[in-house]
């Protein structure tokens, strides 16, 4: 009797252990945090429910840029650090929309219509470049994204935009830093089926896109395609005996992340109400590589739950640390916060064993 | 025959060296476009060199040990922003400050090295990608230390590099009464180019150093490691201590040449000074023709001469032809980007090919050994 008893003692503790290692520390550590934050919230004087708010905005921002890290990460190219590839398409797609002149919803739908062949180009390109490559995936991605947004840097000033809108006043050429998208796609999914409860509102919109795309990401992992994907990222000499084209498969999934990419880059523009140019997607990768591998993601598995509660963690901690911590301790540290967390989260990722990635 | 063999050396030669090559291109466009005078480019270059070759020295220990190219000599930097804070709200000025800037950050970088050493240990194989994210969440602690710490925790007594709150450090430290003295201590002048003779002396014992350490017991064990870590472990090396010793040894020299960049510099950027060093420093040595596994002293040179050269003539050279100097700003900064990419591609193609390479020489062993039954 004792001894059973001991025995489901130790499976229970085993267990609690087991999980706990499943789910990772710092994982624990960044969801605690989050919970004291939302619970300190009422106390330091900051309405709930506007946190909230702000939190499933932000989600609905940045959930995309985060969902275009998963097909990557399924056929073993590791985590897209060269995103800012993808954002590129994005902002070419946006600001054309805008010198041919479309405004109001329509200037999304054609934004999104002009950088997706932008986008798959781009992609099958820099497709090809990491085929070459197998092995050194994501330093090279990292320095691909730099590159592109540094030649792009270039390519703003130069390219002969025209619209008033876009391009500065005195000299009438090369665009803005920033761009105010009033007028044309500025809120657009995000006003869609609004839902307003007194500090609450949800921007139904924005998260039915996401989960439009989330479950088009879902249903297409789950097609013979799909699947021949994730076998080539679990294990790419299985895939290649089975008869799958491991590198059309590699190129597939890059292809696929840049154009999710893109739309990222739109969904969050809709939402901030600015397009950013020049400098600012340089460093767009991390906090979507951070936001996913919070969720649960690692450097070679990742699923659409990981995505979701990822996002959800990562834009819970930048949203309430500035305003809880500030009233708490009247120091702003949300920024080292937000540093150490999210940059801690990819080392954890990078410096665990995932053998059978390459 | 002999004039066939001589076509592929010379067709070899510009395949290893091209991206030296394409910058002495670049570089001879744009000086004649550019419109500088030679004595003003050769002072501007000297200085450069005095201000950027012991970082960029640094970076050449972990390359000889095979984790590549080493992104957290930031950390290194770090140590050595912290020891120049503390020595400038000490007062210590001119050459005694310098010196006692060394030897507080040489703690500090060791501390930082062995933490960087055991992290990339956990990451072999992708030591780059780690320790350049390694640099980045170390950025977070050091703003944690320097926005928060100091000033509250650790004593800052001088008003003028803390913040007006009360604590924390300036977005600047001034370091006017250590500005150049190592550079002005025997300066020489040359028809109007003055050389740093102190530094480059320093510069010359750090290249002596490196070249005989290379010889050493500890050397000829990081080179087989670097080679190959299995066959290192075999022949009775503690691999993992060796590559933690190399990171250490990098982390205190970029700390070292960190404080010869800033007391050139004449004042600390706080929070900035560091976060770009370590990509322009790989930046240049690639230009000089080194790849991930492989450089020497002579890269390092030839890197800096280059790299510098386009930096200052490129943005008058893009100002010159388009008639906008922010392009030429942005030309430099995607060439330097550019050619870490292009030098990590190079790099990774050579890797697998000759992974294949030895693939099929195994292959036709075994063809032979079956042939011989």
């Amino acid at each position: 009797m004792n001894e059973t008893l001991d025995r489901t003692n130790l499976t229970l503790r085993d267990r609690l252990k087991a999980a706990v290692e499943s789910f990772g520390l710092p994982r624990l550590i960044i969801a605690g945090f989050l919970l004291l934050l939302f619970i300190a919230a009422p106390f330091v004087g900051s309405d709930f429910w506007t946190q909230i708010s702000n939190t499933l905005n932000r989600f609905s921002w940045n959930a995309v840029m985060v969902l275009a890290m998963v097909p990557m990460i399924h056929s073993g190219c590791g985590l897209n650090f060269g995103l800012p590839l993808g954002i590129i398409s994005g902002l070419l797609g946006a600001t054309l929309s805008i010198e041919f002149g479309f405004t109001g919803p329509l200037s999304f739908l054609m934004a999104i219509v002009i950088s997706t062949p932008i986008s798959l180009i781009l992609g099958a390109g820099y497709g090809w470049l990491l085929n070459k490559i197998k092995g050194g995936e994501m330093m090279i991605a990292t320095y691909v994204g730099f590159s592109s947004v540094s030649f792009m840097c270039m390519m703003w000033l130069l390219l002969p935009y025209h619209s008033p809108t876009m391009v500065w006043g005195f000299s009438g050429k090369g665009l803005r830093t920033t761009i105010s998208l009033e007028g044309f796609y500025d809120k657009v999914l995000a006003n869609f089926l609004q839902i307003n409860i007194g500090n609450l509102s949800i921007p139904t919109g924005t998260l039915l896109f996401f989960a439009l795309l989330a479950f088009g990401m879902w249903a297409f992992l789950h097609t013979k395609t799909g699947t021949a994907m994730t076998a080539v990222g679990s294990n790419p000499t299985f895939a290649k005996a089975a008869g799958v084209n491991v590198d059309k498969m590699r190129l597939l999934s890059v292809m696929l992340s840049t154009w999710l990419a893109a739309i990222g880059i739109l969904v969050y523009e809709q939402g901030f109400g600015f397009i950013q140019l020049y400098m600012a997607p340089f460093y767009m990768a991390l906090p979507a590589v951070s936001a996913i591998l919070i969720g649960g993601a690692s450097v070679n598995k990742a699923s659409i739950t990981n995505v979701i509660i990822g996002t959800i963690l990562f834009q819970g901690i930048v949203t309430m640390t500035p305003t809880v911590m500030n009233n708490m301790i009247h120091m702003d540290m949300s920024e080292v916060i937000r540093v150490v967390a999210s940059q801690g989260m990819i080392l954890y990722a990078l410096t665990r064993k995932t053998e059978g990635a390459k | 025959m002999k004039n066939d063999n001589f076509g592929k050396k010379v067709v070899g030669l510009i395949r290893d060296n091209t991206v030296p090559l394409m910058f002495i291109l670049i570089c001879a466009v744009c000086i004649p476009i550019s419109g500088f005078s030679l004595p003003y480019l050769i002072n501007e270059i000297v200085t450069r060199m005095g201000r950027n070759i012991f970082l960029i020295l640094a970076l050449l220990i972990p390359i000889m040990s095979g984790m590549g190219l080493n992104f957290g000599m930031t950390l290194g930097a770090m140590a050595g922003e912290i020891a120049l804070i503390f020595v400038s709200d000490w007062q210590i000025w001119g050459i005694p400050g310098v010196v006692l800037a060394m030897i507080l950050s040489i703690p500090i970088s060791v501390l930082l090295g062995a933490f960087c050493g055991k992290i990339l240990n956990m990451a072999k194989g992708r030591e780059m990608i780690t320790s350049y994210i390694l640099s980045f969440f170390m950025n977070g602690i050091y703003q944690l230390l320097v926005l928060y710490i100091m000033g509250s925790l650790i004593p800052i007594k001088h008003f003028s590099i803390k913040l007006p709150r009360g604590y924390g450090i300036r977005n600047t430290v001034s370091l006017l009464n250590m500005r150049q003295c190592l550079d002005n201590l025997l300066a020489v002048r040359v028809g109007g180019v003055k050389i740093p003779v102190l530094t480059f002396i320093i510069i010359g014992v750090l290249c002596l150093f490196i070249v005989w350490f290379r010889r050493t017991k500890l050397g000829q064990d990081m080179r087989a490691v670097g080679q190959d870590m299995g066959v290192a472990r075999d022949a009775g090396i503690n691999v993992e201590r060796t590559r933690i010793i190399s990171i250490v040894m990098s982390t205190v020299l970029a700390g070292f040449g960190m404080i010869i960049y800033l007391q050139n510099m004449g004042n600390i950027a706080t929070y900035s000074s560091h976060s770009q060093i370590g990509m322009f420093c790989i930046a240049a040595l690639l230009v000089g023709g080194a790849s991930v596994d492989r450089a020497s002293i002579g890269n390092v040179f030839l890197g800096v001469v280059l790299f510098h050269t386009m930096f200052i003539v490129a943005p008058k050279a893009g100002a010159v032809i388009t008639g906008d100097s922010m392009i030429g700003e942005y030309f430099r900064v995607f060439v330097s980007y550019a050619v870490i990419t292009l030098a990590l591609i190079m790099y990774e193609t050579k890797k697998r090919k000759h992974k294949s390479l030895v693939g099929q020489q195994l292959q036709q062993a075994q063809k032979e050994a079956d042939a011989h039954e």
